[in-house]
């Protein structure tokens, strides 16, 4: 009995003794940082995650008032999800990295984001929508330029092409592919050579039908393609985009090209030096020059020479980031200094060439350029140079359509079954457009209740 | 003669039910209660505002004809997957039954895949049926078979059919396995002496027994295919191509948490609630009435 008393009596000393070990370490820890701490939700993951940890740190060690607290909450629709949920808890991030297809959805929760022009505005941070690349920063603006979130990781679609493989062809290895004309005696050449893959195409519904829109400048949808209202309709179902998915079809049925997938599974058959052809994001170039061991190429996205107008400029994918409602409104000046610094010709530049993103002020464009980067690595001034080819047009800003996760899902499921031979291309776009139109029509309903 | 337990106290009863009434309200009345709330609700992404639509989610549920496509993938695959599954492993439990050696090191290797997380088993046969790498989808393509289960729908049944069959096996194994192991020997010799062969004997004796085993294991199949296998599809094909696997229960979760439809999503959890009340009902009601215990 006395033995028991006296272990629960050290069990007791212990207990409290670790306790005050505990809180006094609380305070101490409290005395050193008594910083604000910003919560940033994002998507990056592997090397872009490292980047981004790289970026709050150097925030973090520049000024001593606000800490940013980078969390990877898996993908795009996950940390969408996850901000979504945490919101309704009341416990939404400060900030939180949405990709380009939830812009729609973004917007139409007025209540729940805080549009970043009034944010640095409120914040004392002059903001003029003429310093920045326009066919940029237009995706995430309102028709009269004022932007609602910062554009973070944009990029554009590229052709990457194997020059060993054109050289073993008989093709000149400088003179990529200009036209959609010009590609079939090409591609007929490389099959000819031996290759099993010419070629393929990563995101197809964003590269073939949405940029493939902009650079030929016809709608992808009315109303400047949801630009000016929820009442828009999808139009890629025109005799152009029919031609266009004709010919790929008609390539895939002779082994011309080769389908990978709907995302991006297919940079594996590049690197490996199967596919001759590739159309991958500008922020695929880290991939292949790490992993490519031929030498490679980078041109612009061809184009149907016989099209008025065309090439006009090709349009932007990636995520920007949005600033959600409900914190204080010191937090919020930590959020416009943040942005702020993101901004800077330093860090934009850095940005540029360590991922392949594009810049989002023309000013960091040029520094990088008097850097001697562009030369030093040929190609990859391709991206700014295919988006700023001509003004944007109402057809080539950007797409604002509501339920535009659930329509590219549907472009996806119509186009494979254009390439398994289940349907016509004028029959699977077709289908497309009125799946897309009932969504379309969803979301203006939900909107308009509002 | 009356088996029933009287207990002397009058709240006692309801004291030892008690902690699982709780649990039950927690983890099923409640969730359940506000799927039922929100599919009456159509609200923006955040929830900063929601509105009442009476029935304007389901009736657009039964204008969809994916929805509805839906059912007839859901009613295929848990066929598929009931009774490959049931008989697979109905015929590897009566083989090990009649091992006479080594029947530990079968039933062990037969029990390993149950302890695989669906969406391991998922990636497993993904990887087996690789279109290019995968050596099945090599052994295909040498017997001449243009195999890509990403673009090709019934293809895509196929490998989500072994998948999920091949994670419950050994679940079935198990029951069959004790099931036969239960049966009194008298009774089969008794047939063995009347001049029964072994085919015989196994419908007419063995079987007859066996079916409370085979009612609840297909109970137990058919919530799995419906509500188990979201793993093992989400890792193989994530519904398609071209929603060729969209099961019920990969809509509803594709509908909430990629396409931010909660409305939607919630209305499809009260029709899929309703439909295993109702199943559970049928099943009950008249197929136990066949059983013999």
């Amino acid at each position: 009995m006395k033995s028991t008393g006296k272990l629960a009596r050290a069990a007791f000393a212990l207990l409290a003794g670790t306790a005050i070990a505990f809180s006094a370490g609380g305070a101490l820890a409290q005395a050193k940082d008594n910083r604000i701490e910003l919560q940033w939700w994002h998507a990056m993951t592997g090397a872009l995650n490292e980047r981004v940890n790289e970026i709050a740190e150097g925030f973090n060690k520049g000024q001593d008032k606000y800490k940013i607290v980078a969390v990877n909450k898996g993908s795009y629709p996950e940390t969408l999800t996850a901000a979504m949920a945490a919101f309704r808890a009341g416990k939404g991030p400060h900030i939180v990295q949405v990709f380009e297809v939830g812009t729609g959805t973004m917007m139409a929760s007025r209540a729940a984001i805080k549009p970043v022009y009034e944010l640095m505005a409120q914040n004392g941070y002059k903001f003029d929508p003429g310093s920045y690349i326009s066919a940029v920063t237009g995706y995430y603006s309102t028709s009269d330029g004022k932007m609602l979130s910062y554009p973070f990781n944009s990029s554009t679609p590229v052709m990457y092409y194997n020059k060993d493989a054109f050289q073993k062809a008989g093709l000149d290895p400088n003179q990529p592919p200009k036209t959609w004309q010009e590609f079939e005696p090409m591609l007929r050449k490389l099959k000819a050579s031996g290759s099993t893959c010419p070629f393929q195409t990563n995101w197809q519904t964003w590269v073939q039908l949405e940029n493939f829109s902009a650079l030929h400048n016809v709608p992808f949808a009315t109303k400047s393609n949801g630009f000016d209202g929820f009442d828009t309709e999808l139009k890629f179902n025109s005799p152009l985009h029919v031609r266009h998915i004709t010919t790929l079809a008609g390539w895939m049925k002779e082994g011309l090209m080769v389908y990978g997938g709907r995302k991006n599974e297919a940079n594996a058959k590049f690197v490996s030096g199967e596919c001759a052809i590739h159309m991958e994001s500008s922020a695929g170039y880290a991939t292949f020059a790490r992993g490519a061991k031929f030498k490679w190429g980078i041109a612009m996205l061809p184009y149907y020479s016989d099209v008025q107008g065309a090439p006009q400029n090709s349009i932007i994918g990636g995520a920007s980031l949005w600033v959600l409602g409900k914190h204080k409104a010191e937090e919020y000046k930590g959020v416009a200094q943040f942005f702020d610094y993101l901004t800077s010709t330093e860090n934009q530049v850095w940005w540029h060439k360590n991922t392949g993103y594009l810049p989002i002020t023309p000013m960091s464009y040029e520094a990088t350029k008097q850097q001697g980067f562009y030369a030093a690595n040929p190609g990859t001034d391709t991206s700014v140079q295919q988006m700023m080819l001509k003004p944007p047009t109402n057809n080539s800003k950007g797409l604002r359509l509501g339920n535009f996760v659930q329509i590219r899902d549907v472009m996806d499921e119509e186009l494979e079954a254009v390439w398994s031979g289940k349907k016509s291309p004028k029959e699977a776009l077709d289908t497309a457009v009125e799946r897309g139109n009932r969504l379309l029509r969803q979301f203006e309903r939900d909107a308009k209740r509002s | 003669m009356e088996k029933r337990v009287v207990f002397q106290n009058r709240y006692l009863p309801y004291l030892l039910i008690a902690p699982q009434i709780a649990i039950t309200i927690v983890f099923f009345f409640w969730p359940a209660s506000q799927a039922v709330v929100q599919s009456v609700l159509r609200e923006d992404a955040f929830g900063t505002r929601s509105y009442f639509v009476g029935m304007e989610n389901f009736l657009a549920l039964f204008e969809d004809e994916y929805y509805l496509n839906s059912f007839k993938i859901t009613a295929l695959f848990s066929t598929l997957v009931t009774t490959i599954g049931l008989s697979l492993s109905l015929l590897l439990a009566v083989t090990a039954d009649r091992l006479v050696r080594g029947t530990t090191a079968y039933k062990t290797l037969l029990i390993w895949p149950y302890a695989v997380a669906p969406a391991v088993a998922g990636a497993l046969w993904g990887f087996v049926f690789l279109p290019g790498p995968g050596i099945f989808a090599w052994l295909l393509l040498q017997a001449g078979v243009d195999w890509n289960f990403h673009l090709n729908g019934n293809q895509a049944m196929f490998v989500v059919v072994v998948a999920a069959t091949w994670k419950q096996i050994s679940y079935n194994f198990l029951f069959f396995l004790a099931g036969l192991q239960s049966i009194p020997k008298s009774l089969i010799e008794a047939a063995a002496i009347d001049g029964a062969g072994p085919i015989r004997r196994f419908w007419s004796v063995v079987f007859p027994l066996l079916s409370p085993t085979l009612f609840f294991l297909v109970v137990v199949n058919v919530v799995y295919a419906f509500f188990e296998t979201f793993g093992v599809i989400h890792s193989l094909t994530r519904g398609g191509p071209a929603k060729s696997t969209e099961i019920l229960v990969y809509k509803v979760w594709y509908d909430g948490f990629e396409a931010q439809d909660l409305g939607g999503s919630a209305a499809q959890s009260v029709i899929l609630m309703a439909i295993v009340i109702g199943l559970t009902v049928i099943q009950f009601r008249y197929i136990e009435r066949k059983v013999h215990y």
